[in-house]
């Protein structure tokens, strides 16, 4: 049996990377949703937010597992698939990999651990440091990977050489013009800009929900007016990216363009814009269309006769596949103009006082949360498919990336397995969301009544590390052990008095203590 | 051979050391608490081993991460071809490594029984499943994998029965079983902490025996193994602190000095991997076909520019790295509490 690796490869990178590519959104969109709340907390130390904060922070941390689990596929794939590719590009694109592990992920993970477990531990200041931190960490980490993904669309700051092993490969000559190459900036921008949209319209469809069921009446209400600020903005922010991308494209890579807009033929006089349609490539034209005239031509050369490069202008093999690429460009378009008009509608609804008694809009917006992923996959979907036939644009065909050591049955029963394992989580994390979001926000009675246990003391962090320190610098690291160790040291006596006092402090133990107190 | 030109090269060698140092001590724990969870009796208990490492195991795993992306940056022809050659190994243990993140984070999710139950054993398999393969792709290493001079694998001169990557990888398995237990016994209190006292002992017998094992096998089968010794012999002080740490264990337990035991149980491991890298170095991979074929540090290396910038990153980077760690350790010192919210 011959199985065709390259494929085969092409399709479990899709596959694993549009699944992890379902997380790493909404980790980011959510993350600054959760910052606002919590500074809203802090603001009016109203138990309210809080409510709202420990809500938010549930969902956030099972999707952040998913996030970890899914992103460290992607991160061992580039070696075991694309060998060839990894050795190619190494020199610049493994940077921009470690990078993103050692400035963001570590902030991330480790700041993560005290926004879930911390509410207790820390004081809110610190708490809020620790979700701001996590935000920026998302940031951060989206950051370093589009700086990778832009540098294999549009190249910059390298040259191409002979490495000591005797492989051509691209090396870096300038590390900034590397890192700000030509589609770094605008993609960046409009990633982020999908990744806001996500988490606004995720509040805003557990919002609306609640209110279709006339529960956490307050919650519903706040919830929906926060994410439709949220929305609104970031769906208007996003046609003025969407141009710039666009714009980027025409510039950077024509092929894609053609492919987005199903332009067979260059022609002559103006190209004319598609809003939807069916590009058929045996014709070589676009059936059922709806189009502008001219429109094409007046975005590229602002103006309407000049006509824009059709896919006949670009060698055979140079030319990326349309269909996908024409149809899943288009529905990313036509869902950020549905953005737009649902988060704008909400907005003024909002403001006559009526927006809360539309049903049929609250139905509209439980379900826009599909969208919002919808236009996220859709838009990777099109930029990478139309990047074809090349891996690293113009430099590396896809077919010479792969690894040659690998074969088609191995290849093949990993994305089976990876198509068993990701239904079943996917089938598992939707059901674990969806039970956290039917249980819905802590009540505000049961939180008082934490509250009020957990006298504040936010010295006593800072006391306590001072004694540990103090017990490592007096007696060594067995000083650790008889921390941890629990109540009753057998070498008490041993202790000092004052630091014997600070121990006690130590032990976890006093916890309770003080809650009695 | 070695010249200053070099000495970026030696650099990230040693940097790659440290990030996996990094991962398989502290990884290594939380590894082996998966590996001892089965022993818990109660819902209560295993909720306790769960949430000892709750806060920490993803900042732990980041060690790894960072070592991948590291190492595909400092040494992209090692990344390409050692990852490509254990394609298979590397898919399971990514499988594992899956399982073990969503289980933490589900099992707790509902009461139902079947439902724990199910999350356990996915936690237990995917914990002992990948640490034995972490230790079966270092024996695999150390045996050297069929190159050729095109830089590619010839998969059908590779034998996967070897006995000796089995015995590394059962080596990975009792050195994090025996770190996870003491770690769980800092943790731990009362009635759960004497039984991990049982386990401390168990477990620690166990790695002797295997340690000694892998030992007479290296030796025997590896003879290019301690090349590097006999070279440098100032090295040997490696191996030094490797029997005095292995040794200090069970004084420290005896002693009832866990937080001792601990650090010597990290310095086992740390021992362990400064004399995988003092076995190999200056090689990554080892041609089986050629030895003249191997990839070192001086003929996989990325441009000096790169590391150059990646060892500016890593300075940059190192100390915000181990202060998050120390604070993230930090807020969750002393013994587990089950509370609100805990796993
Ligand atoms: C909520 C998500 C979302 C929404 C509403 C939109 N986009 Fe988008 N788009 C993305 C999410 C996205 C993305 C997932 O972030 C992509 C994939 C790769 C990239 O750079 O960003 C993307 C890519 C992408 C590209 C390809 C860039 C390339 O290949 O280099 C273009 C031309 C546009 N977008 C243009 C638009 C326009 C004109 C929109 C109209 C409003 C629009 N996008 C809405
Ligand atoms: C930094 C981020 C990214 C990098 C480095 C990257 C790199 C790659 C590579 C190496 C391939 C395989 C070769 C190929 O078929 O073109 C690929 C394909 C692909 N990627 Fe990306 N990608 C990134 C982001 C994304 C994201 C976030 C998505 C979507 C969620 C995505 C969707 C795809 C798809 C659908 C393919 C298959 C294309 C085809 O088979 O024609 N990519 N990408
Ligand atoms: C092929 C490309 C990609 C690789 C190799 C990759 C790698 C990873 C890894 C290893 C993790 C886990 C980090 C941890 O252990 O804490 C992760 C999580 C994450 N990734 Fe990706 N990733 C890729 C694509 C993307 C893209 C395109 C984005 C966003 C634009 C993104 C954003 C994130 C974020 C924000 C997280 C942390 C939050 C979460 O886990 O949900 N990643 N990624």
């Amino acid at each position: 049996m011959h199985l065709d690796v390259v494929l085969l490869s092409r399709l479990q990178f899709a596959l694993t990377l549009m699944f992890h590519y379902i997380f790493p959104p909404l980790t980011i969109g959510l993350g600054l949703l959760m910052v606002i709340v919590e500074w809203l907390w802090l603001r009016t130390q109203d138990t309210f937010y809080k409510s709202m904060a420990l809500f938010w922070t549930k969902l956030f941390a099972i999707n952040f597992a998913m996030g970890v689990a899914t992103g460290l596929v992607m991160e061992f794939q580039f070696g075991t698939n694309w060998a060839i590719y990894s050795r190619f590009v190494g020199d610049i694109f493994g940077s921009a990999l470690a990078a993103e592990a050692i400035f963001a992920f570590f902030l991330e993970s480790g700041f993560l651990a005290v926004l879930v477990f911390g509410w207790d531990r820390v004081s809110p200041k610190m708490h809020f440091f620790a979700t701001c931190m996590v935000a920026m960490g998302s940031l951060f980490s989206s950051i370093w990977i589009t700086i990778a993904n832009s540098w294999q669309q549009t190249p910059a700051g390298y040259h191409i050489v002979k490495s000591a092993a005797g492989f051509w490969r691209a090396e870096v000559t300038d590390f900034w013009a590397m890192c700000f190459n030509p589609s770094m900036v605008h993609r960046m921008l409009h990633v982020w800009l999908g990744c806001f949209i996500l988490g606004a319209f995720f509040a805003l469809s557990i919002g609306a929900y609640y209110i279709i069921k006339k529960e956490h009446t307050r919650f519903a209400q706040t919830t929906v007016k926060i994410a439709l600020v949220y929305a609104a903005l970031s769906s208007v922010a996003m046609l003025v990216s969407g141009h710039f991308q666009a714009d980027a494209v025409s510039v950077n890579q024509p092929a894609k363009l053609a492919a987005f807009e199903g332009h067979y033929e260059t022609g002559t006089g103006g190209t004319c814009l598609y809003a939807f349609g069916w590009p058929d490539d045996k014709s070589k034209t676009v059936k059922f269309g709806l189009s502008a005239p001219g429109m094409l031509s007046f975005l590229v050369h602002h103006n309407f006769t000049q006509p824009v490069d059709g896919l006949d202008k670009f060698k055979e093999e140079d030319r990326p596949p349309v269909f996908i690429p024409f149809q899943s460009y288009h529905l990313m378009i036509m869902l950020g103009m549905a953005f737009i008009g649902l988060s704008l509608l909400g907005l003024i609804l909002l403001k006559f006082d009526r927006l809360f008694e539309q049903k049929w809009l609250m139905y509209i917006y439980v379900f826009s949360v599909l969208g919002a992923y919808a236009a996220n996959e859709s838009g990777w979907l099109a930029a990478e498919v139309g990047r074809q036939p090349w891996v690293v644009y113009g430099l590396l065909r896809t077919k010479d990336g792969v690894s040659h050591s690998v074969t088609g049955e191995q290849v093949l029963t990993s994305m089976i397995m990876f198509a068993i394992v990701y239904s079943f989580l996917f089938v598992v994390w939707v059901m674990v969301m969806n039970a956290r979001i039917v249980a819905g926000p802590p009540l505000l009675e049961d939180l008082a009544k934490e509250d009020a246990k957990i006298a504040p003391d936010s010295k006593k962090g800072v006391r306590e590390f001072w004694a540990m320190l103090g017990h490592l610098l007096e007696r060594g690291p067995a000083s650790l052990s008889e921390t941890w160790r629990g109540p009753a040291p057998p070498m008490a006596g041993q202790i000092p008095e004052k630091l014997s006092e600070g121990k006690s402090d130590l032990s976890g133990e006093d916890n309770n203590q003080e809650a009695k107190s | 051979m070695f010249t200053a030109e070099y000495s970026m090269n030696l650099a990230w060698f040693i940097l790659l050391g440290i990030l996996l140092t990094g991962y398989g001590v502290l990884d290594g724990f939380d590894l082996g608490v998966g590996i001892l969870h089965p022993v818990a009796r109660t819902d209560e208990e295993r909720r306790i081993i769960i949430n000892s490492i709750g806060p920490l195991w993803d900042g732990n795993e980041v060690w790894l991460v960072t070592f991948a992306g590291a190492l595909f940056a400092a040494f992209p022809d090692v990344y390409a071809l050692a990852f490509s050659s254990f394609y298979t190994n590397l898919m399971i243990i990514l499988f594992a490594l899956i399982f073990r993140a969503v289980s933490i984070e589900f099992r707790s999710k509902h009461k139902a029984a079947l439902w724990r139950q199910f999350w356990d054993s996915c936690f237990f398999l995917s914990s002992i499943s990948a640490t034995f393969l972490f230790g079966y792709i270092i024996g695999q290493l150390f045996l050297g994998l069929p190159i050729d001079a095109q830089l590619e694998l010839h998969r059908e001169k590779m034998s996967f029965i070897e006995l000796y990557p089995v015995v590394t990888g059962l080596l990975a398995v009792a050195t994090c079983a025996m770190h996870g237990s003491i770690f769980l016994y800092l943790k731990t209190e009362s009635e759960l902490q004497e039984r991990i006292h049982n386990w401390m002992w168990h477990t620690y017998g166990i790695f002797v025996m295997v340690y000694i094992l892998t030992t007479i096998f290296t030796l025997t089968q590896i003879p290019s193994a301690t090349a590097n010794l006999t070279r440098y012999p100032w090295l040997w002080s490696v191996v030094m602190v490797n029997v005095l740490a292995i040794g200090n264990i069970p004084r420290a337990i005896f002693l009832k000095k866990p937080g001792y035991a601990f650090l010597s149980s990290m310095a086992t491991i740390a021992a362990l991997a400064a004399l995988f890298g003092i076995a190999i170095f200056p090689n990554f991979i080892v041609s089986s076909i050629d030895p003249g074929l191997s990839l070192n540090i001086y003929n996989s290396a990325a441009s000096k520019g790169t590391l150059k910038t990646m060892l500016f990153i890593a300075v940059l980077g190192l100390p915000f790295v181990v202060s998050y760690t120390v604070i993230v350790y930090w807020v969750f010192h002393g013994k587990v509490k089950l509370g609100k919210f805990s796993y």
